[in-house]
């Protein structure tokens, strides 16, 4: 390894920590029988810890069913943590309650999936757009609150004369414009983009990713982007996190995640995204994984990739392997890695 | 196999000449499908590409005479398939070329599956009305099939029912049924738009080796232009119901001369790649395909365009061998950089 790679890559975020999450958890119970006992637990976020530095975009990926979104909204509070303390500018998210609560969540929103469930039908984008902002008494006159709802619309590309009609009016990339606006109503200082452009066509999600990346300039936004589109989280994040089952398994700058993978899912999951290139994809090895994801429910004991892994060994089987840094900034977790020296 | 070279070399599996499909709903009549032809021979693999509602789809149903009729209806057009034109055949005949010589399958893998009969069951009931097998042998053929596409323990796992696979595993039967009378053929459909990008790896593998072992033709039809680089070997990219482009895989890929194609691409970040500072993005949105078209349909999005683009539709024409080209300025048109 060369000491160019250990560098942090082009563009050097600040080290300022706007989240500090550790150790969060998230199980969901499963109940049998008549009295509905408890007899089990999905572990769908299971001790996750990571930072997120203000302006930057933190990748989260994997495949379904790793916690990505899990994790993401029980950040937000959408899902009561099971355990662990998300540090949010110095107050702990997870502690809150009640108007505390609300108050300090403004600072955060998400952008959803699915641009259709997203969005009530029976409400006018100003509706839509509006509503936050009366809820913490951010505009005081309607008349207010349509030139604020029409310089978000015009924020995203959208023109501010179809704030009275209805999401079935628009098309999918629209509506998705529509949920950034209402994300954006509240000046927060972080969003959570869950799956932003995974139910949008191949053109339309370039131009979704654009907006983003322009407002993150605009108005200094920090994201964390969740997908599982492996290209289009290179091209937005600073840094990227790889998800599986419920633990994050290898964390570092994008360039380094790309050029460098340590963990062998993390080498997998790169192996296995088709390249749109016909020379390349001539030429590629690929390492095929074996097998499926195991349940969340009775995740193998040791290291939870064990299963699939083409390089486990005795001892994967019997530890769970620790996350260790392996050089600046460059985390991961896997017993056959070793800190550099 | 040995039917497959019984075939004059000149014939082409598959010929679809100017098919046409629409459905007729309340809100007007959806031109589906605008007039498409090309042609497969034995052993191809054709990828089509495209976004939703372009067409891709109606286009294998109406292949497969799948088209819920009403609404839908073919208007006009042949499908040759080994000499015989698919339109034409009665129901009868129609059924007996699906499955045993034209198998299709669907993006869907839990709901294209019954839920409620064992997987052995159903694949067995195609190798008893095709193949006309008793309970016993059909029993054996299914577990090689499920053996084939790698699924393990496979004879005991005919008896379990659908719930009982994974996402990936499903995808896996549904090919052994696609593939359980030897189809010269196999439609995919999307086949792995619904899996993880590792269950999708394992699929394109399957698919890639059984045809390379049965000796079939694939026609892969997907969204994803990183599935179609590794897989096929020519692609169609369809917009609102017309190919637009068509070719070897290699000089699509190359030398896109379609300002969707170079659109397309791009729009799409490299995982292979540095980073770009902005992606290229078309403009707008697809076009709505109620109502008649007039012109070519790309023309509001398109940055080429020039007076008679949305008033004339530009045949497609051969611009250098195999690599066909539906666009009035195609000269100009190339690929940044």
């Amino acid at each position: 390894m060369t000491i160019e790679n250990s560098i942090p890559s082009e563009e050097v975020h600040s080290q300022e920590v706007i989240l500090k999450v550790e150790n969060l958890k998230k199980y969901f119970p499963i109940k049998r029988g008549v009295f509905r006992h408890r007899v089990g637990d999905v572990k769908a976020v299971d001790g996750v810890s990571f930072n997120v530095y203000k302006g930057e975009t933190l990748g989260l990926v994997g495949e379904s069913g790793c916690g990505k979104t899990t994790t993401g909204r029980t950040i937000i509070r959408l899902y009561e943590p099971t355990e662990g303390q998300v540090d949010f500018q110095g107050v702990d998210l997870a502690k809150l309650t009640g108007a505390e609560l609300r108050h300090t969540r403004r600072k955060i929103q998400m952008i959803f999936q699915d641009p259709y469930a997203s969005l009530s039908p029976r409400m006018s984008v100003l509706g839509i757009v509006g509503e936050p902002m009366e809820i913490h008494h951010l505009v005081k006159t309607p008349n207010e609150r349509k030139e604020r709802v029409a310089e978000l619309l015009e924020m995203v590309g959208l023109d501010p004369a179809f704030m009275n009609r209805f999401p079935h009016e628009f098309s999918g990339g629209q509506r998705q414009r529509i949920g950034v606006a209402r994300a954006l109503a509240l000046n927060p200082d972080m969003i959570i983009c869950d799956e932003p452009i995974s139910a949008l066509d191949v053109s339309i999600q370039a131009q979704v990713v654009n907006l983003l990346e322009e407002l993150q300039a605009k108005v200094d936004l920090t994201y964390i982007f969740i997908a599982h589109d492996l290209s289009m989280v290179r091209h937005i994040s600073n840094r990227v996190a790889v998800m599986y089952l419920g633990k994050i398994v290898e964390l570092t700058d994008r360039e380094t995640l790309y050029t460098n993978p340590l963990h062998p899912y993390t080498q997998a999951l790169l192996s296995a995204v088709p390249v749109p290139n016909p020379e390349i994809e001539e030429k590629r090895q690929r390492t095929i994984l074996e097998g499926d994801l195991p349940s969340p429910a009775h995740p193998p004991v040791g290291c939870n990739f064990n299963t699939r892994c083409p390089r486990a060994f005795d001892h994967c089987h019997v530890e769970e392997p620790p996350m260790i840094e392996v050089e600046p900034g460059h985390f991961c977790a896997c017993h056959l890695v070793q800190p550099s020296k | 196999m040995s039917d497959h070279t019984m075939q004059p070399a000149s014939e082409h599996l598959l010929e679809v000449k100017n098919l046409t499909t629409r459905f007729y709903t309340e809100d007007g009549v959806v031109h589906a499908v605008n007039g498409i032809s090309y042609t497969m021979d034995e052993g191809d693999t054709l990828g089509v590409v495209g976004e939703s509602g372009c067409g891709k789809s109606v286009h294998a149903l109406s292949i497969m005479r799948l088209i819920p009729v009403p609404p839908g209806k073919i208007e006009d057009g042949e499908v040759i398939f080994r000499g015989r034109d698919l339109l034409k055949l009665n129901e009868d005949e129609m059924r007996r070329v699906r499955g045993a010589e034209i198998a299709m399958i669907f993006q869907d893998p839990m709901t294209s599956l019954n839920p409620v009969k064992t997987i052995g069951f159903q694949i067995m009931e195609a190798l008893k009305l095709h193949q006309g097998m008793d309970n016993a042998q059909a029993r054996e053929r299914s577990a090689e099939l499920l053996d084939l596409v790698g699924i393990p323990e496979a004879a005991q796992r005919l008896d379990d029912y659908p719930h009982q696979f994974s996402g990936g595993m499903r995808q896996r039967v549904m090919i052994a049924m696609g593939l359980s009378c030897n189809p010269s053929l196999l439609i995919a459909d999307e086949p792995t738009t619904a899996l993880d990008v590792t269950i999708q790896a394992q699929i394109i593998e399957l698919v890639k080796r059984l045809q390379h072992q049965l000796g079939m033709a694939v026609i892969w039809i997907t969204h994803d232009l990183g599935v179609v680089a590794g897989m096929a070997k020519r692609v169609n990219v369809m917009y609102a119901g017309h190919i637009i482009e068509s070719g070897p895989v290699k000089l699509i890929y190359s030398n896109p001369r379609h300002p969707y194609t170079v659109g397309l691409l791009g729009s799409l970040p490299s995982v292979g790649a540095r980073r770009a500072k902005t992606l290229f993005a078309i403009p707008g949105e697809p076009p709505d395909l109620v109502g008649a078209q007039k012109g070519c349909p790309f023309a509001p999005r398109c940055t080429y365009k020039v007076e008679r683009c949305p008033y004339e539709m530009p045949p497609i024409e051969e611009i250098e061998p195999g690599h066909l080209v539906a666009c009035w300025e195609r000269d100009k048109v190339r690929k940044p950089q």
